[in-house]
């Protein structure tokens, strides 16, 4: 049966809500289950705003909506399904990141920024992150428990790395961690968003104008020297991919590396046998991003043409949310979702770092930050334990990237 | 089992390179190169992975 937004009459008060909460940090909300059952590619309201977008909630048709060129991630489109309030003259000023354009112009901007990514430029990487974590847990150790495992290591760790890479001074740290968090935060009103963007920017601009003049070895001066010839970003555009980068490397790895703690915390048994076999860690993590898929922000979508998903029309001009956690809690493709496995063979299909063009470029560098992190607390600090009861932390229920804000760990 | 690749479709996420590097690697441009163009069958499992899981389906293999 093929249906159409247009066939059915519809409030806001008669659809599902989005987004929808976990009501288990190790599981998906619950209501994807029964979507991926009854109702694959069906129709909620956005909370931000009431107004309606597809919800696609199958491993199949989340890879066929992201490989599709004929959708967009434009979010200054009509039917674009924003997930925090922005005001229409906050919205035309936007300039877009990469996250958000289309081919030809994500083509050519992500094109220069490849090189940064291979599988040979992360594993040159390998010695520097490695060290890296060592000083933090060196730290941890002289300061002795219990500790908070997020202000600790799992947010140092990424920011010190992205820093590194990008040639952004981590004495500026606790400044932009906080401009950060704030953009994640679904509770900002639109004004503490801008003026968190705002500042970020001015910050990045002045950065960026310095690398101008005086190019470090760091991929901003890479980019703009490249730039030079290449041509495919003004000014503006480079400050907003380098805050795309600062962000997206800071709370994506940070809430990762304190979530995968905590789940091995909660399986002693699979947390042993990486201990007795450190070959099993690259799998693990594969699993331990399954399992959380801690962002259904990034993969929102809206129609340029008429296209067909599971049997459904969608229309040109409306909007999609391919839900990627969703994805990785297929029964079709990872038998009992909800079970953290982490000798679990298919684990690597998982769409945790989306799929498509989109596909996070950063996904080989944050798997070898979570290896290494992993790898050196097993060995390390082999007595690692909670030291507070799960009821009482606190899950970033309503960020845009699902975490757990504060880790209190003991040895 | 033969492989054939389409650069231009090429995102360079890198995963082939880490799933299969006796058949793939990147090139100084991080897009994909194929090393074996006729690999042998034991590197076929991985082959399989890194066509299933390239993300701009870049990646072909006949055979």
């Amino acid at each position: 049966m093929t249906q159409s937004a247009d066939a059915t009459p519809e409030t806001g008060a008669s659809l599902p809500q989005f987004p929808m909460r976990r009501t288990c940090p190790f599981s998906e909300p619950r209501e994807y289950a029964e979507m991926r059952a009854n109702d694959p590619v069906s129709r909620a309201a956005l909370k931000v705003n009431g107004k309606p977008a597809w919800l696609v909630t199958r491993h199949e048709h989340v890879r066929q909506v992201l490989g599709d060129s004929r959708v967009s991630s434009n979010l200054k489109l009509p039917g674009y399904p924003h997930q925090f309030h922005i005001p229409e003259e906050m919205l035309a000023q936007v300039r877009l990141m990469m996250l958000n354009m289309d081919a030809p112009e994500h083509t050519a901007q992500r094109r220069m920024l490849i090189p940064e990514f291979t599988a040979r430029r992360i594993k040159e990487m390998r010695p520097r992150i490695q060290e890296i974590v060592d000083e933090r847990v060196d730290a941890m150790l002289a300061a002795g428990g219990p500790v908070d495992l997020v202000t600790a290591l799992a947010l140092p760790v990424p920011s010190l790395v992205i820093c590194e890479l990008l040639g952004v001074p981590y004495e500026d740290h606790a400044q932009f961690e906080q401009w950060s968090a704030a953009m994640m935060n679904h509770d900002l009103s639109p004004a503490e968003y801008g003026a968190a963007v705002q500042a970020l920017d001015m910050y990045l601009d002045k950065l960026v104008t310095l690398k101008e003049d005086e190019p470090g070895d760091d991929l901003i001066s890479r980019f703009l020297e490249k730039n030079r010839t290449e041509q495919v970003a003004d000014h503006v555009d480079v400050v907003t991919m380098a805050r795309l980068m600062l962000v997206g490397g800071h709370e994506t790895t940070a809430n990762m590396i304190a979530l995968g703690v905590l789940a091995l915390l909660q399986h002693p048994e699979q947390m042993a046998a990486l201990q007795a076999d450190p070959g099993l860690l690259p799998g693990a993590i594969e699993e331990l991003l399954r399992v959380f898929s801690i962002s259904d922000s990034g993969t929102a979508r809206v129609a340029l043409e008429d296209i067909e998903v599971g049997g459904v029309t969608i229309r040109a001009g409306e909007g999609i949310l391919a839900l990627n956690n969703a994805a990785d809690h297929d029964e079709s493709v990872f038998p009992e979702p909800g079970r953290l496995d982490i000798h679990r063979k298919e684990a690597r299909s998982h769409l945790a770092f989306g799929y498509g063009v989109h596909q996070c470029i950063g996904a080989n560098l944050a798997r070898v930050e979570l290896e290494t992190v992993y790898g050196t607390l097993l060995r390390r600090i082999p007595g690692l334990r909670l030291a507070a009861g799960q009821d009482e932390l606190r899950f970033k229920d309503d960020a845009m990237v699902y975490g757990v804000y504060e880790l209190p760990v003991t040895w | 089992m033969r492989v054939t690749t389409e650069q231009d479709r090429c995102v360079g996420s890198g995963q082939c390179a880490m799933l299969s590097p006796e058949v793939f690697d990147q090139d100084d441009a991080g897009l994909v190169v194929v090393l074996q163009q006729e690999p042998g069958e034991d590197l076929r499992a991985g082959v399989l992975q890194a066509v299933d899981l390239c993300p701009s389906r870049s990646l072909h293999v006949e055979g």
